[in-house]
């Protein structure tokens, strides 16, 4: 049987199971949405809409992290680039974790000593107010887009493997679908809504891996080495399947690659606003360091079982079947749980479903944390501030963000019907690139280095965005490959696909020149506020 | 939506004065504190970026060594990769250790003086 055949019964298998598939997803919408309203009956005043009322505890914020950072991008980029590259895909486990300590160590208590709703708080807290909020909301929205779209591709994968649809109308009416349900829960559940979400999402997830996690060992009776060897051998590829270099050792240039999207992948979080504003939840530092704390745990276990994911899809299903599915892997995760309970049985449809279900639920608990901080950037950093000088009353901000939400929530939409070839945690790795290039260096500078100036904040925020974004266009994610966004142009002159080796030096570099080669001085007074407050907490919201 | 009459937010606490900031920023104490966070955080990251970047370096550039198998189908890289998640939990649980011990008491007693005189 040809692999198209063998997609297509597994397709069709999955349809004849739709209702069940259909009532899993409408279930979670249902509890999530009955959630979304009460959360919004208790959403007051500003400190609820973006902070949820900063009465959330270490460890529901801990959960609530991990819901909002372990993206389609975790759940089916990385199980899809192991299955097709093996070890390779692996960097982005690793990488996606060990970033964590960048944010434990050096950003979350500070920036929650600080802030207030947004990064642009911290960022412009010693500055002149104006200019740099326009800029840190820019990199904010800009930031969320990039990640947003990995998640829309992920849910037009989802719904062409489900529905066995092939045509465009089916992907474009569920990436409206997940559009709509994110406007509705940001604008009616603000920040407490959304940390419910996430928080419900991320027992889902751990849950789901886990079973599928147990599943695949019980397959090889515990015994790893065994999982390894029949995925090396399925693969074709033999023992380097399971060594670094099949998708990035070939020449010079895509080693480079490897390591730009290393060093991405590791300054990028402490960067993402979505992660940031998670922060103002918990109602001091000691929280937000134990609520990373919790974090790591619960995603470092999950990446732990991406290995099983991804070397389970390998050994389980032919190489020609994960590929002819989606050409980047981004349905191995999916397809991996129909091949383990059994193709042609309703156990296999079960946890196809299942599986499905989930995957459809990370992917709107992030679009939410997204989209919820995207529009409180615009609202509370670029309308209050800039555009009503701080003259603008919480209600009025309040319903600007709301409205910022509804108009992210259609960009997004229409961007997302561009992305659905590419792989989903590739993607997110372009994000990660932009937040570690604009935003990290500001805010290290920002809270460490006495000097920093206005100049130096604008620079290496504007610097850094345009940079990295002008490189991913020129990139061959945009044009240029068969796998492109627009493949049938090639204006690709940049030949990494990911700009972060360039991009955030160069972030770094524009801060320190726009200081040094400032005119103004720096605010003495301002910077011992911002640094007794980040250090001791004292005057927090 | 409920958005009319917000309770009198109780985030409206009063700041200490710039002055007052100034003051306790040039502050032995606050120095102490300072130090004992910097002294910490600033070597441990150097020190776990390179520890990663040595990873990156080595999938990179020695295959060799990475490919070789330690047990069963159990390569160095695979054992590699796995101590980057050991190493992840370790520092972030020594980190909370030194926090609690060396900065929240430091950071505390600066905080309810600051804000008790204010």
């Amino acid at each position: 049987m040809s692999p198209v055949q063998q997609t297509f019964l597994a397709a069709n298998e999955a349809s004849e199971h739709r209702p069940l598939i259909i009532t899993l997803f409408a279930v979670f919408v249902v509890a999530t949405l009955f959630i979304t309203v009460w959360a919004g009956r208790q959403t007051k005043d500003a400190a609820d809409f973006y902070a949820g009322g900063r009465q959330f505890s270490a460890f529901q914020n801990g959960l609530a992290v991990s819901g909002d950072y372990m993206s389609a991008a975790s759940f089916l980029g990385i199980a899809g680039a192991i299955a097709i590259f093996g070890y390779d895909g692996f960097l982005y486990s690793i990488g996606f974790l060990v970033a964590w300590l960048v944010a434990l160590l050096l950003v979350a208590e500070p920036l929650r000593n600080s802030g207030r709703y947004t990064m642009g708080d911290v960022l412009a807290y010693r500055m002149r107010q104006r200019p740099v909020r326009t800029a840190a909301g820019t990199s904010t929205i800009v930031v969320s887009i990039f990640y947003l779209l990995a998640q829309m591709a992920g849910a037009g994968v989802l719904v062409s493997l489900l529905l066995g649809i092939t045509s465009d109308a089916g992907k474009i009416l569920i990436v409206a679908l997940v559009g709509v349900l994110m406007i509705v829960y940001v604008t009616i559940g603000g920040m407490k809504g959304t940390t419910w979400v996430q928080m419900v999402k991320a027992v889902l997830l751990i849950g789901g891996t886990l079973l599928i996690t147990f599943l695949v060992l019980l397959k090889f009776d515990f015994n790893i080495s065994d999982l390894l060897g029949s995925a090396a051998e399925k693969s074709g590829k033999g023992a380097a399947f399971l060594e670094p270099g099949l998708q990035y050792g070939a020449t010079g240039t895509t080693k480079l690659d490897f390591i730009s999207l290393g060093i991405a992948l590791v300054l990028g979080t402490a960067g993402l606003p979505h992660i940031l504003i998670r922060f103002y939840t918990v109602p001091n530092a000691k929280a937000a360091r134990k609520s990373v704390n919790w974090a790591i745990g619960i995603i470092g276990a999950f990446y732990l079982m991406t290995i099983a994911l991804g070397f389970g899809a390998a050994a389980l299903i032919s190489q020609e079947e994960i590929i002819e599915s989606n050409p980047s892997g981004n349905t191995a995760a999916p397809l991996l749980a129909l091949h383990i309970g059994g193709v042609d049985s309703a156990w296999g449809a079960i946890l196809l479903a299942t599986i499905s279900a989930v995957a459809f639920a990370t992917i709107l608990a992030v679009v939410a944390g997204l989209t919820l901080a995207s529009s409180s950037s615009f609202a509370h950093d670029i309308y209050a501030n800039v555009i009503r000088k701080g003259q603008a009353t919480e209600k009025e901000e309040m319903r600007a963000a709301r409205w910022a939400t509804v108009f992210i929530g259609i960009v997004s939409i229409a961007l997302g019907a561009l992305a659905r070839d590419l792989n989903v945690a590739g993607l997110v790795a372009l994000a990660f690139a932009v937040a570690a290039s604009a935003n990290l260096p500001t805010i290290l500078y920002s809270l460490f280095w006495k000097r920093f100036t206005t100049q130096g904040a604008l620079w290496s925020i504007y610097g850094g965005l345009v940079v990295a974004v002008g490189l991913v266009l020129f990139s061959p994610v945009v044009s240029g490959d068969p796998k492109a966004m627009f493949p049938d142009v090639d204006f690709a002159w940049f030949p990494l696909k990911n700009p972060g080796i360039i991009s955030i030096p160069f972030g770094f570099l524009m801060g320190w020149l726009g200081t040094v080669l400032s005119k103004e001085r720096p605010d003495a007074g301002k910077y011992a506020e911002l640094e007794v407050r980040s250090l001791t907490g004292t005057g927090a919201h | 939506m409920a958005t009319d009459a917000p309770p009198p937010s109780q985030e409206q606490r009063a700041l200490p004065t710039t002055e007052e900031f100034t003051e306790v920023q040039q502050s032995a104490e606050f120095g102490e504190l300072r130090r004992a966070f910097r002294s910490f955080a600033f070597p441990l990251t150097i020190a776990f970026v390179a520890w990663y970047l040595l990873y990156v370096l080595l999938s990179n550039y020695a295959g060799g060594f990475m490919g070789h198998k330690l047990f069963g189908n159990i390569n160095v890289a695979l054992v590699f990769g796995l101590a980057q998640f050991l190493t992840t939990f370790l520092i972030a649980w020594w980190y909370s250790r030194h926090a609690a011990a060396k900065l929240d008491p430091k950071a505390e007693a600066i905080k309810s003086r600051m804000e008790g005189g204010a």
